[in-house]
C-alpha cells in the first residue's frame, strides 16, 4: 500500500470510528434505535428553530456597516461559541491520549506515526467542527430565512473557529504534557475545559453585576463603556462578525487563518503527539502513589461504604472539574448577594433558582457515580448487609456532599434574607432528592469511567433530571415572587417526577 | 415448638455441608441451570468444570447471592441463603473472573474497606491485610492506587479482599485466568493453605490440570446439570476407565451429555 493510500485508508477508519461513536451516543449503544435516533434528531433540530428564532430572529436584518455595539454583541456570541468548542476540543484531545484503546496497535504498526497522528489531529478538528455546524444550523437558518442567504457565510465562520479551537486545544494539551507531565495533565486539562466553557459567560456576568447590578450579559456588551474601549470598526477584531454577516473577504481570511493554524499545529505537533501518547500510556501503566487513607478503619459497615464513596469522589478528576464548574456558575449569584448588602437590589431573587438548579444537576451526577457507577458491584452485592442499607449509605453520601457545597451559600443568603434562604434551602433539598431519586429508579450497573456516557443509558432519565432541576428552580423562585404560581409549578414538577417513576424500569 | 425443632434438625443435618443446593433453576433466553442439585462438604476443595455456557458461573452467582434463582434452594452451612442472605454472606466470599476493584483506592485501602463491610475488627484486619498482600507479592505496591495495576495484580488484590474477612466458604470463578506462573502458584498455595485450615473452596476452572491436581472432588456440569461428580478415581470408575486423564473424561462426559439430554 502506498503512503498516500495508507493515509486515506486511515482517514476513512478515523471517520468511521467518529461516526459510530457519535451514533452510539445518540442511540445509547442500541443499533436498532438508529432510525428512531435520526428521526428524533431531525425533530429536535426542527424544534430548535423556535428558540433560535426567539433569541436571534430580531438580528436577521442587520447589515454591514454596523455600529460598535452590534459588532461587540456578534463578536461576543462568536467568542462564546469558540470558547465552548475549545473546551470540547480539550476534552477530545485528552480522551485520545488516555482512553483510545488502539494506541498500542497503531504505534506497533509499520506506519509513519507523524502521518497517522496528523490524520488523527484532523479528525479531532473535523468532529468538533461538524458538531458545531449541527448545533449552529437552526440559528443560521433563522438568520438566513429572515435576512437573506448572505447569512449562510456564518457556517464558514463556524468552520474557521472550529479549526482554530481544535488547533489550540492540541497545542495547549501537548504543552501541558511537557510542562507538568502526563499525570497532572489529565486533571488540569479537564479543569481547564470546564473553566474555558463556563468562564466567558461568567466573566461577562461578573462584569455586568459589578457595573450594573444585573445578571444580564447584554448590559455590558451594549454599554457605552464597552463601545468606548472597543477598537475601531476597521479593526481585525471584527473579522469574524463581518464574515458572519456575509463579508466574503473577511470570511476567506478567517478560513485561511484557521487552516494555516491547524496545518502548523499538525506540522509541529504530530511527531510529538506520538511521544505524548507514549508518555500517557506509560503513566497509565505505572502505579500512582496514594496518600495513605485511614478512612476505612473502624465504624459500622455503612460507615465503611460512605467513607469509600467519599474517598472515590475526592479522587475523581471529572467530579473535581464538574464541581469547580458548578462553583464557577455560583460566582455571579454570590457576587450579586455580596452587592445586595450595599443596595437593596431585587436582583438577589435570581440567586435562588441558580442555586437550586446547580444543586439538582450536581446531585444527579453524584448520584450516578455512587449508585450506578459501582466498580466493585459484585463485592458490594456479596457483602453481608441488606441492599437497602447499601443504597441508603450511597444516598446519604450524595446529600451530605450537596450539603457541604451549598450550605455556606444558603447560610450567607440567610443574613441577607432569611425567608429567601429558607426557600432556597428547601429547593436545594427537594431538587437534590429528586435528581437522586431519578438516578435510583433508573440505576444500571456501570463503571465509573463510563460517566461521560451516562445519559445514553436512558434518555428519559436524562430529560427528567434536567426538567426536574429546572422545575424546582422555577418553583423556588416563584415561591418568593408569586406564591400561587409556585404551587402550580411545584405540582407540575412533582407530576413529572411521578410520571418518570411510572415509566422507570422495575428494579430487582 | 415442633416447627422450631424441625428447623434445628435441618440445621444440624446440613452442618456437614458447606453448600447444599437443591433444584436450582435459572432461565435467561434459554435454560441456564436446570434443577441442579449440588453438595459440597465443609473443608473440601471442590472444582466445578464444564464447557463454555454450561451454567457454572450462573450457578455460583446464584449461590453468592448475585442472581436470584427462578426455583430451588441454596443453603450455606445450613443457613438458607435465599431467606437470610445477610447471614449467609457473612460466611462466604466471592471472587469474579474479572477482578472488580476500585482504581482510585490502594490495595491496603481496598482490603480495609472490605474488612469494614464484613464488620471485622480494624486491628485484626490491618494485620491480616498486610500479611495477605505480602504473601501475594504486593508489598511494594501497598500504597499505590490500583489504576495502573496489571490484570494479574488486580486479580491478586481481589483475592486478598476475599480472604481478609476469613470466610468459611470461598467461591472463585476462574481464579487463575490472567495470572503468570509465579502468581498462579502463589494463589494455588494460598487456597491450599486455607483448605488445610478448614476453609471450603469452590471454584470453576477451564484448566483441567488444576482441577485434577488441587481439588478433592470435581463436579462436571453440562447444559445446566451436574453430569458427573466425585474424586478423579471415582470419575474414572464411573466411566469405566482406569487410566484416563481428566481431560479425556471431561470430553467424553460433555460430548455424551447433549445427546443424552
Amino acid at each position: 500500500m502506498s503512503s498516500a493510500l495508507a493515509l486515506t485508508w486511515f482517514a476513512r477508519h478515523e471517520l468511521r470510528l467518529a461516526w459510530r461513536e457519535w451514533l452510539a451516543m445518540m442511540t445509547g449503544g442500541r443499533r436498532k434505535r438508529k432510525r428512531a435516533a435520526v428521526i428524533g434528531l431531525v425533530v429536535f433540530a426542527a424544534f430548535l428553530h423556535i428558540p433560535a428564532w426567539a433569541v436571534i430572529g430580531r438580528f436577521a436584518d442587520l447589515q454591514l456597516p454596523l455600529d460598535k455595539s452590534s459588532l461587540i454583541v456578534i463578536t461576543a456570541t462568536i467568542l462564546l461559541a469558540w470558547a465552548l468548542m475549545l473546551s470540547q476540543a480539550i476534552e477530545s484531545v485528552t480522551r485520545v491520549f488516555y482512553a483510545r484503546a488502539d494506541l498500542d496497535l497503531i504505534m506497533s504498526s509499520p506506519v509513519r506515526l507523524a502521518n497517522v497522528f496528523s490524520i488523527r489531529i484532523a479528525a479531532i478538528a473535523l468532529s468538533i467542527t461538524v458538531m458545531a455546524l449541527l448545533l449552529s444550523t437552526p440559528f443560521v437558518d433563522v438568520l438566513a430565512i429572515g435576512g437573506g442567504v448572505r447569512w449562510l457565510s456564518a457556517f464558514g465562520v463556524v468552520i474557521a473557529i472550529g479549526l482554530t479551537a481544535a488547533a489550540l486545544a492540541i497545542a495547549a494539551t501537548i504543552v501541558l504534557f511537557r510542562l507538568i507531565g502526563p499525570a497532572r495533565t489529565r486533571l488540569v486539562a479537564q479543569i481547564l475545559a470546564a473553566i474555558i466553557g463556563a468562564g466567558f459567560v461568567i466573566a461577562l456576568q461578573v462584569a455586568a453585576i459589578l457595573s450594573y447590578g444585573t445578571l444580564s450579559r447584554f448590559a455590558v456588551l451594549t454599554s457605552d463603556a464597552a463601545a468606548a474601549i472597543a477598537p475601531g470598526i476597521d479593526s481585525i477584531v471584527w473579522w469574524p462578525a463581518r464574515a458572519a454577516l456575509g463579508d466574503g473577504e473577511a470570511l476567506l481570511l478567517l478560513l485561511s487563518f484557521g487552516l494555516v493554524l491547524l496545518g502548523a499545529v499538525m506540522a509541529i505537533f504530530s511527531g510529538r503527539f506520538a511521544d505524548t501518547a507514549v508518555s500517557a500510556s506509560a503513566q497509565a501503566g505505572s502505579g500512582r502513589q496514594g496518600t495513605r487513607a485511614k478512612a476505612f478503619l473502624g465504624g459500622s459497615r455503612q460507615q465503611a461504604l460512605r467513607r469509600k464513596e467519599f474517598v472515590l469522589l475526592r479522587r475523581d478528576p471529572w467530579l473535581i472539574s464538574q464541581t469547580l464548574m458548578q462553583l464557577l456558575y455560583l460566582v455571579p449569584p454570590a457576587l450579586l448577594l455580596w452587592r445586595s448588602f450595599a443596595d437593596s437590589s431585587q436582583a438577589i431573587v435570581l440567586i435562588t433558582p441558580v442555586v437550586v438548579m446547580a444543586a439538582g444537576q450536581l446531585a444527579g451526577g453524584l448520584a450516578w457515580l455512587t449508585i450506578s457507577g459501582e466498580d466493585a458491584a459484585d463485592l458490594v452485592a456479596t457483602a453481608p448487609l441488606p441492599a437497602s442499607r447499601v443504597i441508603r449509605a450511597k444516598i446519604e453520601v450524595v446529600l451530605i456532599a450537596i450539603g457541604v457545597v451549598f450550605a455556606p451559600l444558603v447560610l450567607a443568603l440567610g443574613f441577607a434574607s432569611p425567608s429567601q434562604a429558607a426557600a432556597t434551602a428547601i429547593g436545594v433539598v427537594v431538587g437534590a432528592a429528586s435528581a437522586t431519586s431519578i438516578q435510583l429508579w433508573f440505576r444500571a450497573q456501570a463503571k465509573r469511567s463510563q460517566f461521560r456516557r451516562r445519559q445514553t443509558s436512558s434518555r428519559l432519565a436524562t430529560f427528567a433530571e434536567a426538567f426536574s432541576s429546572i422545575g424546582w428552580a422555577a418553583t423556588a423562585a416563584l415561591a418568593l415572587a408569586v406564591p400561587v404560581a409556585a404551587i402550580i409549578s411545584g405540582v407540575m414538577t412533582a407530576g413529572l417526577l411521578a410520571a418518570t417513576w411510572k415509566f422507570s424500569p422495575r428494579q430487582g | 415448638m415442633v416447627a422450631m425443632t424441625k428447623v434445628r434438625m435441618g440445621v444440624m443435618k446440613s452442618e456437614q455441608s458447606a453448600l447444599q443446593v437443591r433444584g436450582l433453576t435459572k432461565r435467561f433466553d434459554r435454560l441456564a441451570v436446570d434443577a441442579l442439585d449440588l453438595t459440597v462438604r465443609a473443608g473440601e476443595y471442590y472444582a466445578l468444570v464444564g464447557p463454555n455456557g454450561a451454567g457454572k458461573t450462573t450457578t455460583l452467582r446464584m449461590v453468592a447471592g448475585l442472581l436470584k434463582p427462578d426455583a430451588g434452594s441454596v443453603a450455606i452451612f445450613g443457613i438458607d441463603a435465599l431467606s437470610d442472605p445477610v447471614a449467609a454472606k457473612q460466611m462466604m466470599a466471592w471472587v469474579s473472573d474479572e477482578p472488580m476493584i476500585y482504581d482510585k483506592l490502594t490495595p491496603m485501602e481496598y482490603l480495609e474497606f472490605v474488612a469494614g463491610l464484613w464488620g471485622i475488627d480494624p486491628a485484626v484486619s490491618r494485620k491480616s491485610a498486610h500479611e495477605l498482600l505480602a504473601s501475594l507479592g504486593l508489598e511494594p505496591h501497598l500504597d499505590e492506587r490500583c489504576e495502573g495495576f496489571s490484570k494479574g495484580m488486580r486479580q491478586k488484590v481481589a483475592l486478598a479482599g476475599a480472604l481478609v474477612h476469613e470466610p468459611r466458604l470461598i467461591i472463585l470463578d476462574e481464579p487463575l485466568t490472567g495470572l503468570d506462573a509465579v502468581s498462579a502458584r502463589h494463589v494455588k498455595g494460598l487456597l491450599g493453605n486455607r483448605v488445610r485450615a478448614g476453609c471450603t473452596v469452590i471454584m470453576t476452572t477451564h484448566i483441567l490440570e488444576v482441577a485434577e491436581r488441587m481439588a478433592d472432588r470435581i463436579g462436571v456440569i453440562a447444559a445446566g446439570r451436574l453430569v458427573a461428580e466425585g474424586t478423579l478415581a471415582e470419575l474414572r470408575q464411573q466411566n469405566g476407565h482406569t487410566d484416563t486423564s481428566l481431560e479425556d473424561l471431561f470430553i467424553a462426559l460433555v460430548d455424551v451429555e447433549p445427546a443424552a439430554a
